[in-house]
């Protein structure tokens, strides 16, 4: 199969655009988190009422505060336009990779990091439909532009068809899946972080929304990230039993996700354990985030083993 | 004593010691990701404890360099496992006592629960109470008369949580002892086979390189079937990328071992062969160049040696090809005489002087870079040689001597001093083979499998409870009705069902246009 040059390069741009249109939006949001007061404590109040009270309260759309702080309030939907502008054209710059190679487009770091940031906007956009948090979005966008950027800049690859290795209808389910899983990780790993510094220097994040908020968004992305991560990591089993010779070898990349998945499970049972709500569950989420970015980046580049094929 | 054993029993089991042993495990587990592994590269683990002194030597009696074999790995394995059983022996009765439970009497005050609502209809009690139990269909309820006239109706839902819960919980235990049965029962050979039509059967330890036998597995019993290696291809992009790898091999297995059918099968990287219960296959591939040698008496000899790539990307190989001279029985005699044709293959050779390099992995442009040695080979020391390389000892020593350097293209001959000829004749391929067995593979998959199905259950699916009261309105007949709702484990989410819950049924009960204001405003 030939690479189509040109869609490769039309995939380029849209990659960098997507990623411009990410950074644009997150000064926006950066903009209305610094000079949305009024709407921030309007927020504060309703989710209050939330926490206790029936959750439906949250989805309703805040009409009155609309009109009471008109600018940031713009801004701050320009900023969610903005990125949804910027997810179509992630999206599209993926797909016209894939056409230009004829194969699944994340057969390599560069494509499975363009992968898993798409998926993390993607998820970030949901939350924002449910909980009022739009201003969290600098945070949420900072990592995914970091990642774009490590990812276009210093891992770009060219586009080309994979190693034999890869030459697998597993390719398409196997990354996809852990894509989807860590990509929407992402996201209760930095509202966790934020809730650690909510409860523990509360004076440095008043404009943070209240921690029983950060807690459910938390906790309820993972609980649907994490089954998607674990059907990951079992294609990837299935799959390395075809491709490998066995289905697990604690090769390094099996390894570290044995150790991120351990570590949500926990974060799971932490949640129902009597004194580990809260904070020490937030670190827990922490931890298993860090894993993951470790097991993207230190394994993929530091270590050699079976999963090398990077092509970085 | 009964007292320690059963505080260390209840400790063992606690929600939080399995925490806690589930993270010693995911930090057990990780030195094998940092640290190199014999079982997977034992030369990296001589390298790394050659380069850390003391240190290095340390971990290795720490058993650092077989982590998931070693009895600290083990012992968490184990206490997990343990404290597992214990976790889920009570729960399991809990649970099949769950299940013809009732649900728990109506609070006093509804109004002091997370969601409820009150309101009051036209309806009788009796209606409402008939529209209620319509709409709760499919959760368990129980109807109760209270003291002061009022009724009321309990309902739970969400059972299947801790079905799932439970379910994952036995998933991960059948997957342990999976993984143990496999352990046992398992082997793993590996043998490089000439893709000229040799074969190779699974017969005995002996006929691999390499071979890793479970616990249980000595080697007399494996499962019996050939595999002939008729030719391979590789193909490769301009750019020296590999595009595919294809062996095409035939079998036999079963019946056809007595029969002496043979069947055929394009073995590739993607697709093993299964056949007879174990699974072949293809991990690499290799060049293997032939020589041949005709001694001063005439005598020819022609050796085709599997040599080994020493650059992955372009098949720049290394290997000894070695020769007995024949008919020479005094021991002495022949050690003066063997020969070795020792050095670099390329696939494509490329030529900087007379240096040679290869330029792709495929075959293009063939040509050997070789020394050839004569003397004393060592092989009659007793000691095991590598099949690539020529004895250091012995060229040290003086008794293995260069007696000619050259680049070689097929056809090429190089003539000794003693009238020996050598032929580059030409060069064959071999792949590289694995041998797999695993009875209890099939049963892994099926428990992880359980495993996530219970995880999502157990996540997805939340316990709630909703309870009804119906008290007959003091004035102007009619009924006070009043719902409460609880979710057992996490709140979130509820309130929409709740709210459905309560919007249904008054929509049922058809109340007045203000009694519709009332719905609305039913948010605090
Ligand atoms: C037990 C087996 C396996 C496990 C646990 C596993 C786990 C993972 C994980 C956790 C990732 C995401 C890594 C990250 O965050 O960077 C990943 C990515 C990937 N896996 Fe697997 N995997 C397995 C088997 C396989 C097999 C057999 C193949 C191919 C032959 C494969 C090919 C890939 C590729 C191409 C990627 C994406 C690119 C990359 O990050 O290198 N995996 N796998």
């Amino acid at each position: 199969m030939d690479v189509n040059e040109m869609m490769s390069s039309y995939s380029d741009w849209c990659y960098g655009i997507a990623a411009g249109a990410y950074v644009v939006a997150m000064l926006f949001y950066l903009y209305e988190q610094a000079f949305g007061q009024r709407r921030r404590a309007a927020v504060r109040e309703r989710e209050l009422v939330g926490a206790g009270g029936p959750t439906e309260t949250v989805d309703e759309p805040a009409e009155p505060e609309i009109q009471r702080n008109g600018r940031a309030e713009r801004v701050g939907k320009l900023a969610v336009s903005l990125t949804v502008f910027g997810v179509l054209l992630h999206f599209t710059s993926l797909v016209l990779r894939g056409l230009a190679t004829g194969r699944a487009p994340w057969g390599n770091m560069y494509e499975f990091g363009a992968l898993l940031c798409l998926v993390a906007v993607g998820t970030w956009l949901v939350v924002l439909r449910k909980y009022p948090v739009r201003h969290l979005g600098v945070w949420v966008l900072l990592p995914v532009i970091v990642l774009m950027f490590v990812g276009g800049v210093l891992l770009y690859t060219t586009a080309a068809p994979v190693q034999p290795a890869l030459q697998s209808y597993w390719l398409v389910i196997h990354v996809f899946t852990i894509a989807t899983g860590s990509g929407m990780v992402l996201v209760p790993g930095v509202v966790s972080a934020l809730y650690l510094l909510k409860v523990r220097k509360p004076a440095w994040a008043t404009r943070l929304p209240d921690a029983n908020v950060l807690d459910q968004v938390a906790y309820r992305t993972t609980v649907f990230a994490f089954p998607i991560y674990t059907a990951g990591i079992i294609f990837g089993a299935v799959w390395a039993e075809e491709s490998w010779g066995r289905f697990w070898g604690w090769d390094p990349k099996e390894t570290v996700a044995f150790v991120a998945w351990v570590v949500y499970a926990a974060y799971l049972h932490s949640r129902a354990t009597a004194g580990w709500r809260g904070g020490r569950a937030a670190v827990i989420n922490v931890v298993g985030f860090a894993a993951m970015i470790f097991n993207l980046f230190f394994i993929n580049l530091v270590t050699t083993g079976l999963h090398s094929y990077a092509g970085v | 004593m009964t007292a320690f054993l059963r505080n260390t029993w209840r400790g063992l089991t606690s929600m939080r010691t399995a925490l806690v042993l589930l993270f010693l495990l995911a930090l057990a587990a990780l030195p094998g990701a940092l640290l190199p592994q014999r079982s997977l590269n034992s030369q990296k683990v001589d390298e790394y404890i050659a380069s850390h002194g003391w240190w290095g030597e340390l971990l290795g009696r720490l058993e650092f360099y077989n982590v998931y074999g070693s009895v600290w790995f083990s012992a968490v394995y184990l206490l997990l496992f343990i404290s597992l059983v214990g976790c889920l022996l009570p729960r399991t009765f809990e649970y099949a006592k769950s299940l013809r439970a009732k649900p728990v009497l109506t609070p006093r005050n509804l109004a002091r629960l997370p969601h409820h609502h009150e309101t009051t209809v036209d309806a009788t009690p009796e209606q409402v109470m008939a529209a209620a139990k319509e709409r709760l269909k499919g959760w368990r309820m129980t109807e109760r008369e209270e003291d002061d006239g009022a009724r009321s109706i309990s309902a739970e839902r969400g059972y299947l949580r801790e079905t799932g819960n439970l379910l994952f919980h036995f998933a991960m235990l059948g997957l342990i002892v999976a993984l143990a049965i496999g352990k046992m029962f398992q082997y793993e050979g590996q043998v490089i086979v000439l893709a000229n039509g040799s074969q190779f059967c699974n017969s005995g330890t002996l006929g691999y390189d390499s071979f890793r036998p479970g616990l249980r597995v000595d080697g007399t019993d494996l499962n019996p079937f050939c595999v002939k290696v008729n030719d391979f291809t590789a193909n490769y992009l301009p750019t020296g990328q590999a595009d595919y790898f294809r062996a095409d091999i035939d079998y036999q297995s079963g019946a056809d071992l007595e029969t002496n059918t043979w069947r055929p099968y394009q073995l590739e990287v993607n697709s093993p062969l299964r056949t007879a219960g174990d699974r072949v296959y293809l991990l690499s591939h290799g060049y293997a160049p032939t020589f041949t040698v005709t001694f001063p008496d005439g005598q020819t000899r022609t050796h085709t040696t599997q040599w080994r790539p020493v650059n992955q990307l372009t098949y720049l190989s290394e290997g000894a090809t070695k020769f007995d001279p024949p008919g020479v029985t005094d021991p002495a005699e022949r050690r003066k005489r063997q020969l070795a044709v020792t050095g670099l293959f390329a696939p494509t050779a490329v030529f900087s002087g007379d240096l040679m390099d290869s330029g792709f992995p495929d075959l293009r442009d063939p040509a050997v870079a070789v020394d050839v040695m004569r003397g004393d080979l060592g092989s009659d020391s007793g000691r095991g040689q590598s099949i690539y390389e020529v004895s250091q000892d012995m060229v040290d020593q003086g008794r293995l001597k260069r007696v000619a350097r050259e680049n070689m293209r097929p056809g090429d001959v190089i003539t000794l001093d003693d009238g020996t000829k050598i032929s580059f004749d030409g060069v064959q391929r071999w792949v590289y083979l694995q041998v797999s067995h695993d009875p209890a593979q099939g049963w892994v998959l099926v428990f992880a499998v359980l495993l996530v199905l219970g995880l999502g259950t157990s996540l997805v699916i939340k316990r709630r409870r909703l309870w009804v009261r119906t008290v007959p309105a003091a004035e102007g007949g009619g009924t006070v009705l009043l719902l409460g709702g609880l979710a057992r484990t996490d709140q979130a989410g509820y309130g929409e069902e709740f709210g459905r819950v309560t919007e249904d049924l008054l929509a049922e009960l058809a109340p007045s246009p203000e009694r519709e204001d009332a719905v609305a405003g039913r948010e605090p």
